[in-house]
């Protein structure tokens, strides 16, 4: 799997819990201290050798792991990137659902060797929603249940998401929206203030 | 349609589009312009006295303007801040003309000194796409440009390494080679020095591989001490040590620093309370003795004149020339019986 997406889930565990925890993580999985080159690709058994590692690390199912990963990706300061990139989609939660369906192209031609699962936004009217992920990896439909999560915080909408799970090739994750602008939530400039750190 | 719902499906589809009466004055603008400026300085004010049009020069007269029907535009607000923008003028029927202008490439800082969201581009305008890749490609090259201080500082780091001797610090023979080359490339004059060391074995022998160790470390330390910062100073055996001296062809003036040299080595070293004592043959040559520089050639005929140094019974400093090549029978014959052991 691409280095951005391992290195994501080294950051996460540094900031989330600490440079002590990712140490355990790194030495158990056998990956090495110095972890992930973010431009750099990585077997896949190794992600999930990570992963795994982690999950018993912090006594918790993969699953939730793979969750608060994703929320860790657009509401952290230290990975702003994300969540602004994100924001392009859309003005309001609703608009953002929808540019899900371009998520892969999008990444794609940021940078073309990034591989991402492929969304599919399906709507069932009244406001509700079914998001399938497609993608050869299984378990990153938590990572994307997370990532909705921590966006619907960001543009202040009212949802209900949940997780209806796996079936071969794809995951399913049901979304209810109350109120695409239920708070304010936080501001988007479009373009970012010169030096700010991406 | 009536003007007023025209002006409303324009204002969806091109917001940063302009009416202009037949006299040039702007009626209408769209919902984006109107950002820009306010009302006061956009409606009913005479187009060229809101923007100045830099291409095609000279448009004074509305009746010119009106003409540029087809052309690409290129102008600028005429206050502060001078925005500039592409555009586009289209005459109506009742010849009275519609403009509409885009940010060129200054798109970014239009965006940033207005203030301007999603929502104030068409859904189909591409430009909130192109800003997109900007911050998208600008996180990927700060990510690249990261990586590459990483990488560069590794082989800065491992370069150094590969070309240093480890216990001495000195640079090791790769390192003295790879010079060599280079002074002999760049057609270079210099000395060279070939220094071995007396009795160091007897030093190992007697109080082990540590005394022996730290012995090689005071010795870098004496020759690093005695040379000049651009000499180099190379350890390129067990107790062999080569010194090339850029610019310094005078052979009187390197015979007193290799006796200098020798003088520092004959200084007792302590080592846990023992006293080790050595002392080092040198065997030296210039670059004035060769017509053309021959990198090999030379280091055998420093080792050469080193090897003439022990014969002659140890600490002692010769030069290499072809008489003592020729001489040197004797010194032959006690190479042939192995008496030197390192050679």
């Amino acid at each position: 799997m691409h280095g951005l997406i391992n290195r994501s889930i080294q950051c996460f565990v540094q900031d989330t819990y600490g440079a002590q925890v990712w140490a355990d993580v790194a030495v158990s999985s056998n990956i090495g201290l110095p972890g992930f080159e973010a431009m750099l690709s990585y077997d896949d058994s190794l992600t999930y050798a990570v992963l795994d590692a982690i999950a018993v690390r912090l006594s918790k199912p993969r699953d939730d792991v793979m969750e608060d990963l994703g929320t860790y990706l657009v509401s952290h300061g230290n990975v702003v990137a994300v969540r602004r990139l994100l924001r392009f989609g859309g003005v309001n939660f609703v608009e953002f659902l929808h540019s899900l369906d371009d998520l892969q192209d999008r990444a794609k031609l940021a940078v073309p060797e990034l591989d991402i699962p492929r969304l599919e936004l399906k709507d069932n009217g009244k406001g509700n929603f079914t998001l399938f992920s497609h993608w050869v990896h299984t378990g990153f439909g938590h990572v994307a249940l997370g990532l909705l999560r921590g966006m619907a915080d960001d543009y202040g909408a009212l949802v209900f998401l949940e997780y209806e799970g796996a079936e071969p090739g794809f995951e399913k994750i049901s979304i209810s929206v109350f109120e695409s602008d239920f708070s304010e939530g936080r501001a988007f400039d479009l373009t970012q203030i010169a030096g700010e750190v991406a | 349609m009536t003007e007023f719902q025209l002006g409303q499906v324009l204002d969806q589809l091109i917001p940063m589009h302009l009416c202009l009466n037949v006299s040039g004055d702007i009626t209408h603008a769209g919902p984006t312009l109107m950002k820009l400026r306010p009302k006061g300085e956009l409606i009913g004010k005479p187009f060229l006295d809101v923007f100045r049009l830099r291409r095609p020069a000279g448009v004074k007269h509305v009746s010119e303007l009106f003409n540029l029907v087809g052309q690409k535009l290129y102008l600028r607000f005429r206050s502060e801040p001078a925005t500039s923008f592409k555009g586009q003028i289209v005459k109506t029927c009742d010849e009275r003309a519609l403009l509409n202008l885009s940010f060129g490439i200054s798109v970014l800082d239009c965006v940033r000194e207005y203030g301007l969201t999603i929502a104030d581009f068409a859904p189909t305008d591409l430009t909130v796409e192109m800003l997109y890749l900007v911050e998208a490609k600008t996180a990927v090259m700060n990510e690249l440009r990261k990586l590459n201080n990483r990488l560069q500082s590794a082989k800065t780091v491992a370069e150094e390494q590969a070309l240093s001797d480890t216990l001495t610090g000195l640079k090791n023979r790769r390192a003295m080679d790879h010079i060599l080359a280079r002074k002999i490339e760049a057609n270079r004059r210099f000395g060279l020095m070939h220094l071995d060391l007396d009795f160091f074995k007897d030093v190992n022998d007697t109080y082990g591989h540590a005394a022996g160790d730290h012995v090689l470390q005071e010795v870098a330390n004496v020759l690093v001490a005695e040379t000049r910062l651009d000499d180099t100073v190379a350890r390129v055996g067990g107790d062999e040590f080569v010194v090339l001296f850029p610019d310094m062809t005078d052979a009187a003036k390197l015979k007193i620093l290799a006796q200098r040299i020798i003088e520092k080595l004959e200084r007792p070293i302590t080592f846990n309370g023992a006293l080790c004592r050595i002392s080092a043959s040198i065997g030296a040559t210039t670059s004035e003795n060769y017509e053309s520089l021959n990198a090999e050639k030379i280091l055998a005929d420093a080792d050469f004149a080193l090897y003439a140094s022990k014969s002659k019974g140890r600490a002692q400093v010769t030069f290499f020339s072809e008489t003592l090549m020729g001489e040197d029978r004797s010194a032959e014959q006690m190479k042939q019986k192995g008496l030197r052991p390192h050679h």
